[in-house]
């Protein structure tokens, strides 16, 4: 099982088109079955917000994910239309980010080598030589400053877009993300906004080390006043990015290491992934697994495991780590009555912990067993592979985490 | 006095940067076993202080600036080499009678205002932590008064005269201090937070050195719009306040060199009053000439006297002009004093009283009130009637704020988020804002 993990640029192995859904399981997705109970599919290219009664309507638009999924939305494009483009995470990433340049003067990047190097992931390549090198900033060392620099500007009628180079760094921002960009526009009194948008690459990877493997959305889910969300796939990479610079509230953007050359086919047009929703990506009837995220993948890896075993296990890609799409997870715990967590913060004080505590207390009544979470162990990552391995959540875990739960 | 000795020495001559002679002072007097930490405050009674105004006019005729952007010879007086562009004798009047009693009038303003704080506080009024300006009013004044409204000012929590001078309402601030909803930011903020979009005060910050990045990207923006939008009117200059605790922290250092390599439109103002709370800024600072520390980024530094705001007015006149052209970032050090303590909270008892006693000597606005009258600007009558106004305007803003209603429980939730949908989807399926009662503050959350 490890050696599918080997090369991430084995993307056949993890395409999400590959996930079970789009074979054997072509059940109606979340969003289709209730389009079935509305009796409408709601699709607005325009992106405008309605805040009409049906509240459910206007969470479908302006996302075009209708118009092209009748499916999950990890298979969107693949399978419903040969339009499209195939396209890698890191290029969907660029993709949305010059998209959004060219529909915006006011978006520009800042960062470490984002500009001439075209990015340490190349998320920015080629940008530069589109836009210039004061739209698409190289900044000298000093995540702190030039972070706080993003906010001002974000302040002063700016949208940028703040590249830490790996997630890590951005502890050296946490002065200027909790104190600034969450409570800006608080303490202001709601006078400033702070359209910013924090994006990285973080998550254990290939034994890059402890320092280089941080998991900063446990450290900043508390800040008030941001939003947080992680991308998995290029659809959704290329969806959230575009949502994020579009939103007026600061956000986060967390993407992975290892997920960055993950092949998908997307859509030609124009899309966005709502912020605040989870992604549905495998319907099922026996368990709800929410998780986030690469641990998306060893949940995908385990769940083949567990349909092979008889499971049917419901698989949610939660996305938005702040705030959480409790109806979403809630329709599926309602559903399943039994949840399990995947995650790869670490047991203590993560994503998985807030999710766990956020669950018991909104649907503690539709449980019929305890919550059951897997983190990572709380320890610095080891630089030796195998001790690596052993620090994040492995599907052979997951497995037994599962049977133990349905028995 | 082995620190006020070996800075005398070292203000006398200029070593290039590297030189590691056995006879450098700098290093001489940490070999003297007979010196006693440099923490030691035994040795910061007044005598020092005065030893370092006798450094600064030995200072002065150091050269001042050593980047290629600005190349200055050396003279008597750093600050009088600026005044010397502009005005060449004394007898020449520096400012209009109408900027006069500008001037004047905001200077009073700040005082007046702030002595209500103070007041105010005492009183139960206002709570937290209240940081005053008394003294430092020639800084806001000389600098705010000449900025366009488009230009921003980034503060510290040490705002509230920055507020006013930059034309936010007194009754807007001094209703924000008691913490009601009409205060300039709803009562949300306090003290140490005073924002106004109308009038371009980026805040307000209450850790130090946080602030300054911000100011950053305003100017950042200022050159964005110019450059990338082409906006080719847009010149708008940033100021940021500080001192002199802050220019120990990154954040300083950081900034000054993003500013000066992209030649940002922003003006630093070190409102250097000596004192960090109770940590003067001697026993803080390895080399306490701040204004030095701009050359090494690549532009000027310049000191100026804090205490007297004409002399504050014209170097700001010309660090303002500079950004405004596009040539880039200027280091303003203005030595000030504040004669109250760090905040209403702390008793100042660490500061020596004759040290006080000489910078009351200097309250900037006696200073300008003897220069008015002495050079026939303006006259008693016409500054008493300034003092009188001022004195209903703070009134006014005290029963204002007094009046003015508390912020309601359904205020706590609206500012969060600029878009509410940021509060997420509820297991219901509507978002949570939708939800009236999670607005009005008792759902659930």
């Amino acid at each position: 099982m490890a050696a599918i993990f080997q090369g991430v640029g084995a993307a056949t192995a993890l395409s999400p088109s590959n996930s079970i859904a789009s074979k054997k399981f072509q059940l109606p997705t979340r969003r289709s079955v209730s389009a079935r109970k509305r009796g409408i599919v709601l699709v607005r290219s325009d992106g405008s917000l309605n805040l009409g009664l049906n509240s459910r309507g206007r969470r479908d638009q302006p996302l075009i994910t209708n118009a092209v999924a009748t499916k999950s939305d990890g298979s969107a494009a693949s399978t419903a239309s040969k339009s499209g483009h195939e396209i890698l995470l890191f290029e969907a990433l660029q993709e949305g980010l010059e998209e959004e340049m060219d529909r915006d003067p006011r978006v520009c990047v800042m960062g470490e080598d984002v500009g001439h190097y075209g990015g340490s992931y190349k998320v920015t390549k080629g940008l530069a030589e589109k836009f210039g090198d004061l739209r698409v900033l190289d900044t000298p060392i000093a995540e702190n400053s030039f972070t706080g620099m993003g906010i001002g500007a974000a302040m002063t009628g700016l949208r940028p877009v703040v590249e830490g180079m790996n997630m890590g760094f951005l502890l050296l921002a946490f002065n200027q993300i909790s104190n600034n960009c969450g409570m800006l526009h608080y303490t202001s009194g709601g006078q400033f906004t702070i359209p910013i948008v924090i994006r990285g690459p973080g998550g254990v990877g290939r034994q890059l080390g402890a320092e280089h493997s941080q998991r900063l959305e446990s450290y900043f889910q508390s800040i008030p006043g941001i939003q947080m969300v992680a991308c998995s796939t290029p659809y959704n990479a290329k969806g959230l990015m575009k949502a994020a610079i579009r939103s007026e509230n600061p956000v986060i953007l967390f993407e992975h290491v290892l997920l960055y050359n993950l092949k998908e086919r997307i859509p030609d047009e124009d899309y966005i992934c709502n912020l605040e929703e989870a992604e549905m990506v495998r319907p099922g009837e026996h368990v709800t697994i929410l998780t986030y995220s690469r641990m998306r993948y060893h949940v995908m890896q385990a769940a083949k495991t567990l349909v092979n075993k008889g499971y049917d296990p419901e698989v949610i890609d939660i996305r938005s780590l702040k705030p959480f799409d409790l109806y979403t997870i809630g329709n599926s715990v309602k559903k399943t009555h039994r949840v399990l967590i995947v995650e790869e913060c670490m047991r203590t004080g993560g994503i998985g912990a807030s999710l766990t505590a956020a669950i018991n207390e909104n649907f503690h009544d539709y449980l019929d067993a305890p919550i059951v979470c897997l983190s990572s162990q709380d320890v610095p990552t080891p630089y030796a592979g195998t001790l690596e391995e052993w620090t994040v959540v492995q599907p052979a875990q997951i497995v037994t985490a599962v049977e133990q739960l349905c028995k | 006095m082995a620190t006020a000795f070996s800075a005398a020495k070292f203000g006398t001559q200029f070593f290039p940067v590297g030189t590691r002679s056995h006879e450098n002072p700098l290093f001489g007097h940490l070999k003297t076993p007979a010196c006693s930490f440099l923490g030691s405050t035994r040795r910061l009674r007044f005598s020092s202080a005065s030893k370092l105004n006798q450094i600064n006019s030995h200072r002065r005729s150091v050269v001042v600036a050593v980047s290629d952007v600005v190349k200055e010879k050396k003279s008597k007086s750093t600050s009088n080499l600026f005044l010397l562009l502009f005005i060449p004798a004394h007898s020449i009047q520096l400012i209009t009678k109408e900027e006069g009693l500008e001037l004047y009038e905001d200077m009073i303003l700040g005082r007046a205002f702030e002595d209500m704080c103070a007041q105010m506080y005492y009183r139960g009024k206002m709570f937290g932590f209240v940081h005053l300006y008394n003294g430092q009013e020639a800084v806001s004044t000389g600098f705010i008064k000449l900025l366009k409204k488009e230009d921003s000012v980034v503060s510290t929590y040490r705002d509230h005269v920055h507020a006013l001078s930059k034309g936010v309402p007194a009754r807007a601030v001094m209703s924000e201090l008691f913490g009601k909803t009409t205060g300039c930011c709803r009562g949300q903020g306090g003290s140490m937070h005073m924002f106004s979009k109308e009038h371009n005060l980026l805040g307000g910050f209450a850790f130090i050195g946080e602030g300054i990045p911000v100011a950053t990207g305003a100017a950042f923006t200022s050159k964005y719009r110019r450059e990338v939008l082409k906006e080719a009117d847009c010149d708008h200059v940033t100021l940021a306040f500080f001192g002199d605790g802050t220019c120990n922290n990154g954040q300083f250092f950081e900034c000054l060199n993003m500013a000066a390599l992209w030649k940002l439109p922003i003006v630093f103002v070190v409102e250097n009053n000596l004192w960090a709370i109770g940590m003067s800024h001697l026993r803080a600072t390895s080399d306490p000439q701040i204004y030095k520390k701009g050359p090494a980024f690549g532009m000027p530094g310049i000191h100026v006297n804090g205490m007297d705001v004409l002399k504050v007015r014209a170097v700001a006149q010309t660090a303002i002009a500079r950004a405004r052209s596009g040539e880039g970032p200027t280091l303003v050090e203005c030595e000030t004093y504040r004669f109250r303590g760090h905040s209403l909270a702390d008793p100042d008892e660490l500061r020596d009283p004759a040290e006080k006693a000489h910078y009351a000597a200097r309250d900037p606005i006696t200073a300008l009130k003897k220069y008015l009258i002495e050079n026939n600007l303006a006259t008693e009558v016409e500054l008493k009637a300034i003092d009188k106004k001022i004195e209903e305007v703070v009134e006014d803003a005290v029963e204002f704020a007094d009046e003015s209603p508390h912020p309601t429980r359904s205020q706590l939730l609206e500012n969060v988020f600029a878009d509410p949908k940021g509060f997420g989807i509820g297991p219901d399926g509507r978002y949570r804002c939708e939800d009236p009662k999670f607005t009005e503050g008792t759902a659930q959350v």
